[in-house]
């Protein structure tokens, strides 16, 4: 089991990444009053037909030949399902997939955010021919970051270079706390 | 706000370094097992911990990347060192603390931290 929801947007941005997307679009958004934090992962990857769609929520489902078991997409479907949320998966071939887990907010069994910003910033910097666009909202005030855009002003410069690493690093950071006061959830 | 100003200022900084880094084959590659099996274990904060330790002592000849499940679950997190030249070492059931350790012992001072070594543990 994971222990927070940021580890799972890792894994299933890292199937992502496995399915050839060049571009992977993350979104946060968590609102107290209506008691909502939702969690929505989509790519420009190959996509799956209907057949294996069907099967990915399987536990015992997966393409990997290194060992027999998935869990990934189940681990975090039933994350969202036992404290009173959704989960959905959305896939076309040739297209790409999307996830969206919602969860209750206040349920006692919601695992924390977690370090979202670690999970942000490990993909961008491991997977430097990707593109991400990440958006967090905290009740209606928001932040993106959006690697094209970097990339526009870098230039040939690679975002995994130790002065770039750091400056998203800071990014990340000193825009959540703006939006969010510092509230983890 | 942090803006997008301070990464043009970075740009500028940086343009005249270009070309400088260590690009050729005798890299050494530090890989970290980072699939559902890793995740679950461990293996981000492992993984951070090394970048950040890499890029703080200037390790400018390692990299530091990632892979998916090789298939040792139990053993997660999996940290793989591959010098050019050497037998590839195999670190298992990693923490920050025992990461920074390798970092210390056997990327800074080349010499293996045999006690967390697959064929030490396991035999």
């Amino acid at each position: 089991m994971m222990t927070e929801l940021s580890l799972h947007v890792l894994d299933v941005a890292n199937n992502s990444i496995r399915a050839n997307a060049n571009l992977i679009e993350i979104k946060i958004i968590i609102h107290r009053k209506a008691d909502l934090l939702k969690i929505k992962i989509s790519d420009n990857g190959c996509g799956m037909d209907k057949e294996q769609l069907s099967k990915v929520e399987d536990p015992f489902f997966t393409t990997r030949t290194t060992r027999g078991v998935g869990l990934g997409i189940p681990f975090f479907k039933q994350a969202a399902i036992s404290c009173g949320g959704n989960f959905k998966i959305e896939s076309l071939p040739e297209c790409g997939t999307k996830v969206v887990a919602t969860f209750s907010l206040s349920h006692i069994d919601r695992m924390p955010l977690g370090d979202i910003n670690s999970t942000i910033h490990t993909l961008i910097t491991l997977n430097p021919t990707v593109d991400f666009i990440y958006y967090y909202e905290f009740d209606h005030r928001s932040f993106q970051l959006d690697t094209r855009e970097f990339r526009d002003i870098l230039g040939n410069i690679p975002l995994n270079t130790p002065e770039v690493s750091t400056y998203i690093k800071e990014y990340l950071k000193e825009n959540q706390r703006e939006v969010d006061d510092g509230i983890q959830v | 706000m942090k803006t997008l100003e301070e990464l043009k200022a970075i740009r500028e900084s940086m343009q005249s370094q270009l070309g400088l880094r260590n690009e050729s084959s005798n890299r050494t590659r530090v890989v970290v097992g980072m699939a559902t099996c890793g995740i679950a274990s461990g293996a981000r904060p492992v993984l951070t911990t090394l970048s950040d330790a890499v890029q703080q002592k200037g390790l400018t000849d390692v990299t530091v990347t990632q892979t998916g499940c090789i298939g040792l679950c139990q053993y997660e997190p999996i940290v793989e060192v591959m010098e050019p030249g050497k037998d590839k070492i195999t670190y298992i059931k990693m923490t920050p603390e025992k990461a920074l350790e390798v970092v210390e012992q056997h990327l800074v001072r080349g010499q293996v931290v045999t006690k967390y070594t697959i064929a030490e543990t396991i035999g």
